[in-house]
Parts: structure tokens; sequence; C-alpha cells
């Protein structure tokens, strides 16, 4: 089998400092995105354990695989969790979950912890869409925009060229600022006619780096004509998978004049992060 | 809320844009809609809020170009955002 | 007199010889990367084997969307008036034009005269072209020649969700996944791209004759799929990819 460019790595990760059995609220989020699942778990609102994986064709087994690989080692069991709130575009196939919430209330809740309260304007560059979102200091959303048409300014659109290039999905970020200087921005926003651009251009001689730089420019612009529709305030941040691509990320602040927050948190868990805090909230709704 | 439902292509920016701090949940924009493509549903960007609202409905959200060409066409003022009294509705097109 | 003209289309140019406005030779050739240098080979070619010289070609009128490569022709005109004419010229009743190229899609509605009244286009997206049935057809491993045929083999309404033709391609995988019948996805793509186009040419009010041209018209299924969505019986000219090129040769100064 040909080796797969675009296919990054899928991990779990648990927090050892916090004991679960003395926590009060147990609370789980699922993400099940079109392109990647995420399960967060929560003990009392702290991040507890996570897991990160690629969506499989089946999406209540992905629902479970993402559930079952974020409790392992953990000696927590599905029983423990009180209350399971599931998100993404495959909300609806987690079986387990005691409700579905749309993944743009989630991330907006999820990024107003994973980056504080002061966070106003989230971008999210998820596998099959991109999310613009404005957000209160309660991570409450105020004006949103999601597209989920178009594959250009998506993760699908980044892994459709780092296949076509053969370069790894996880070094085309680095590789793409290994270029004597910044090229002119691929001029086709369709990922179909990028493509047939680019393979011009590598016929013309460009080398493969070359051709990232002016791709992922592209990319970057094209995010930032779709988060002028919601007002760009600060603080910003980016979180989904292209948040780890800083071919984009780099040229996407340079074009706003915005630096993006960062954070310690795996990026790609916003959407399941808020809606296991969209659980722990349900929980004590019901325990008043 | 703004709620904006479309999207951009590189055709074009094609978005319904509704203000949910105006919109009532009347309802009046549903009928008038020859495609059909509004409806009064909860407010699924807030799930701790409990009015309801017009949004677009999820069929229609990744065609809006093609589900709203015939009204588009004229130049006449579009029958969603004239039956809206509270002026809820845009069109980004 | 001998005119020429000269279609530079996203995937192919194509290039038609009239001779007191009679086709005497049509040719094409894949624009490629260097689409300049091929409509001169072309140029070239066509004439050479028509035994016909450069200085008895009275006019070169030049149309699609990289009509301004050729340098050499006496006058250029836009894919929707170069369209209009030549179908206009060869069906006189046809009031809307559909042209459905490799990366654009037109509706054109035009009056008795051939005049053009409004048109709608879709480009810069592959959703509503060409660009899309040759992308579902790699998807489906089908060659694109057979991918019509296919279609028409099959009666079954399955709805493609995804609009962007990147999205598609996923989808098609996960309907050969799940055991769809090629035939019942390819016609399952024909109707979603009619659909598309349909409704650009409802936006500009279509009225009968409709003519379809353009590379697409090759493809039987896209065919049945419009005149099911529109409700009408279209009709196709003869080397319908050429139809530009023809109109845009009886264009002349």
């Amino acid at each position: 089998m040909a080796k797969e460019f675009w296919r990054w790595k899928e991990y779990n990760w648990k927090n050892d400092e916090i004991d679960w059995k003395s926590g009060s609220i147990i609370s789980a989020g699922v993400d099940v995105g079109s392109v990647s699942s995420q399960a967060v778990i929560l003990v009392d609102g702290e991040l507890f354990a996570f897991s990160n994986m690629r969506t499989g064709s089946n999406s209540p087994m992905s629902a479970q695989n993402a559930m079952n690989w974020a409790l392992e080692n953990t000696g927590m069991t599905l029983e423990n969790i009180h209350y399971t709130v599931g998100t993404g575009y495959g909300r609806v196939n987690v079986p387990f979950a005691n409700k579905t919430i749309t993944e743009i209330a989630c991330h907006a809740r999820g990024a107003n912890k994973m980056y504080g309260n002061t966070i106003r304007t989230l971008l999210d560059m998820g596998g099959q869409d991109c999310k613009a979102i404005s957000c209160d200091e309660k991570g409450k959303v105020t004006n949103f925009l999601m597209n989920d048409k178009c594959a250009a300014g998506t993760g699908r659109g980044m892994e459709v060229f780092a296949d076509l290039l053969s370069l790894p999905i996880e070094e085309i970020g680095d590789l793409s600022f290994e270029v004597d200087e910044e090229p002119e921005p691929v001029s086709s926003t369709c990922v179909i006619f990028a493509k047939s651009e680019a393979t011009g251009l590598l016929r013309a001689g460009w080398p493969k780096n070359k051709v990232l730089a002016a791709y992922s420019s592209a990319m970057a612009h094209r995010v930032v004509s779709l988060l002028e529709r919601i007002e760009i305030k600060e603080d910003f941040a980016i979180t989904g998978g292209i948040a780890k691509n800083s071919g984009v990320v780099k040229r996407l602040e340079k074009e706003l004049g915005i630096k993006a927050l960062t954070t310690t948190y795996d990026t790609q868990i916003a959407g399941a992060f808020g809606a296991a805090l969209f659980g722990k909230a349900l929980v004590e709704k019901e325990r008043k | 809320m703004i709620a904006n439902y479309g999207y951009k292509d590189g055709s074009g920016d094609f978005f319904i844009s509704i203000d949910t701090d105006k919109c009532n949940g009347c309802g009046d924009c549903i009928p008038i809609c020859p495609a059909n493509v509004l409806e009064i549903r909860d407010n699924e960007f807030d799930p701790l809020a409990e009015e309801k609202m017009a949004a677009v409905k999820d069929e229609h959200r990744k065609k809006l170009k093609y589900s709203c060409a015939p009204c588009k066409g004229d130049g006449k003022p579009l029958p969603c955002m004239s039956a809206c009294e509270l002026n809820a509705i845009t069109h980004s097109w | 007199m001998i005119s020429a003209g000269i279609d530079v289309g996203a995937k192919n140019i194509k290039i038609i010889l009239l001779r007191n406005n009679e086709v005497i030779a049509r040719e094409k050739i894949l624009s490629g990367f260097e689409a300049k240098e091929n409509v001169v080979s072309l140029y070239k070619k066509i004439l050479e084997e028509n035994g016909i010289s450069q200085n008895e070609v009275s006019s070169i009128t030049s149309t699609g969307s990289g009509r301004k490569e050729v340098d050499f022709a006496n006058m250029s005109v836009t894919d929707v008036t170069a369209a209009t004419k030549g179908v206009t010229t060869i069906y006189p009743s046809v009031r809307t034009v559909i042209d459905v190229g490799a990366e654009e899609g037109r509706g054109i509605r035009c009056d008795n005269n051939g005049k053009v009244i409004d048109f709608s286009i879709n480009e810069k997206c592959a959703a509503g072209s060409g660009a899309f049935i040759e992308a579902m057809s790699r998807a489906l491993e089908i060659p694109i020649e057979d991918f019509g045929p296919m279609s028409l083999q099959s009666e079954k309404e399955i709805p493609m969700n995804a609009q962007c033709a990147v999205f598609a391609e996923s989808e098609v995988v996960s309907l050969l996944h799940a055991k769809t019948d090629k035939k019942d996805i390819a016609k399952a793509i024909c109707d979603a791209i009619a659909a598309r186009i349909s409704s650009m040419v409802r936006k500009v009010g279509f009225e009968k004759d409709i003519a379809v041209i353009g590379g697409v018209a090759h493809n039987v299924g896209f065919l049945r799929s419009i005149n099911s969505n529109l409700e009408a019986e279209v009709i196709v000219p003869d080397y319908p990819e050429y139809i530009a090129a023809y109109g845009a040769a009886l264009i002349t100064e």
C-alpha cells in the first residue's frame, strides 16, 4: 500500500495528578467529527483524560472507540461518568450520550476554558469545515458562521495537498517556510482547481515547499475573508487540526495583524471539552 | 446572536443571517419562502436558552445559492426579508 | 472568405475554420500548462492539414477563459456571446443555452434574434462544472466516457449530501464501501450536478427551446437528469464542445 501522507498520529492522554474517585461531577464530551473524533473526560471541570483519533466509517463505533481509548488505564469505566454530551458532525451517533449539542456552542464553551474568558473570536479549522465564532466572557455565542460546504480552508484541503506533494501532513507547516521568498498565493479557491494549478507550478519547476507556501497563504487568505464576516476581536484563538499547522497559522496572523493565543491543551479537543463542560453544567442543574 | 447560515466557495458568499436578538420566533417568514428554506426551531447554539427562533434548514445550508436562486433573478425584494417586520433576516448576496 | 474561431477553454483548445460560414475543419488539443504555445501549434496544424495559408484567413476571433492567450486574434468575445451565436445560428428557435465546460457552467437566455437577455455563471467552484464529473469518475474508477451510459442503467434516487467535489469524492468512496452499485452512484452524481445547473438556469428564467453545449453535453446521464429537472427535451448539437469556437468564427469585425 502506498504511503499515506495525510495520515496523522492518533493518541490519548491522562492527568495523573487527578484522583477521579474523589471528584464530585464526572462529565464527558465526545466530538465525532467527519475526519477526527475526540473524547474528553472532566473531573469537576478539570481535564482528566482525552483521546484523539480518526473517525472510522461507522460513527457509533468511532464514538465508542474514542471513549474507550480515553478511559484506557484510568481505572474509570463508562458507568462512572455522570453525564455525556455528544457533539460534532456525527453527534447523533454517540449512543451513550445523555444529550447532543451543536459543535458551535461546544467550541465556544471549550475555548472559554482552554484560553480563558477573555477569548472573543474563535476560529476552528476542522477536517471538513471551518467555523468562525464570536463569543462573550461566559463562552456564549454572539455571532458565528460555519462553512462545511466547501473544502477550501479545511483540513481536508490541506490533506489533498500533502498527498499531491507526497509530504507528511505533520511537517508541511514548517516546510512551507523553507523557501527563498514568499510566493504569490495560489489563485484558485476551489481545492480541485488549486490542485491543477499546483500541478502546473510543479511542472514549471517550482520546488514542493514553494507550492506549499503558495497554498498555505491562499488558505490563510481564504480564512481571513471568512472571519471578516463575524468581525475579529481580540483575544483570538485557533482550534482544530489546522491550528497545528504553523504554515497557515503564521500567515493568518500576519494578514490579520493579530497573534493567536496559544494553549497547553491540544487544540483539537475544544469541541469535546466544551461538550463535557455543558455536561457538568447540566448535572449541576439537575442536582439543584 | 447573529447566526450566519450558508457558505463561501470559489464562486462567492452565500449567507442568510438571522439576528436572534430581533427574531421572536413568530414564523411569518416560513410559509412565504417558495423553496421552504426556513423553519422555527430551538436555539441550537445556546443549549441553556429556552426561546425558539427562525433558522435555515439543515438540508439547505450547503446549497443556498441554488435554493434561493428563483427569488434572486428579478431584483424584487426577497419575500423572506419583506415578511419579517423585525428586520431579523439579511442575505449576503 | 475563411474565418477562424479559437476557444481556449480550461481543459481543451478548440479551433474551427469556416469558409463562407460553412465548417471546413475542426480540431482540439489539451490546453495543458502552455496554452499559448499549444494554440499556435494547433492553429498551424489545422491550416496545414487543410492546405490553407495564414493570409487566406481574413478573421480570427478568440473566446474561452484563456482567450487572451491568442495574441494573433483580430478580436475576442466572451464565452456567453460566442456560445449564444453558435447555438442560435444552428437552432434559431433556442431561447435558453446551457453551456457546461470543464471548469465553468453557464445558463444563458436570449431573444428571438439571438441577443443575450440574461446569463448566470458558475465559475471558480468545481461543483457546477465538468471537473465535478471528472473527479467523480476517478473516485468510481470508471472511464469518463462510460459515466453517462452507466448512469442510464439506474433508476434509483440516492441523495448526494456533499456539494463540494472534494467532499463528494469521500462520499462516493463511502457509498462504494457500503456496496452501493456504481451505476446508482453515477446517476446520483448526474442528478446532483443537473440540479445545480438547473437552478442556475431557473435564475435567468428559462424558456424553450433549450440547448445544451460544452463537453458535458456528451454525458447522456447528465442530459437525462437535466431533462427531468427542467421537464424539457433539450437539444444537443453535433460536436457540442465546438459550439463556442463555431460562434466565435461567425463573429467577424
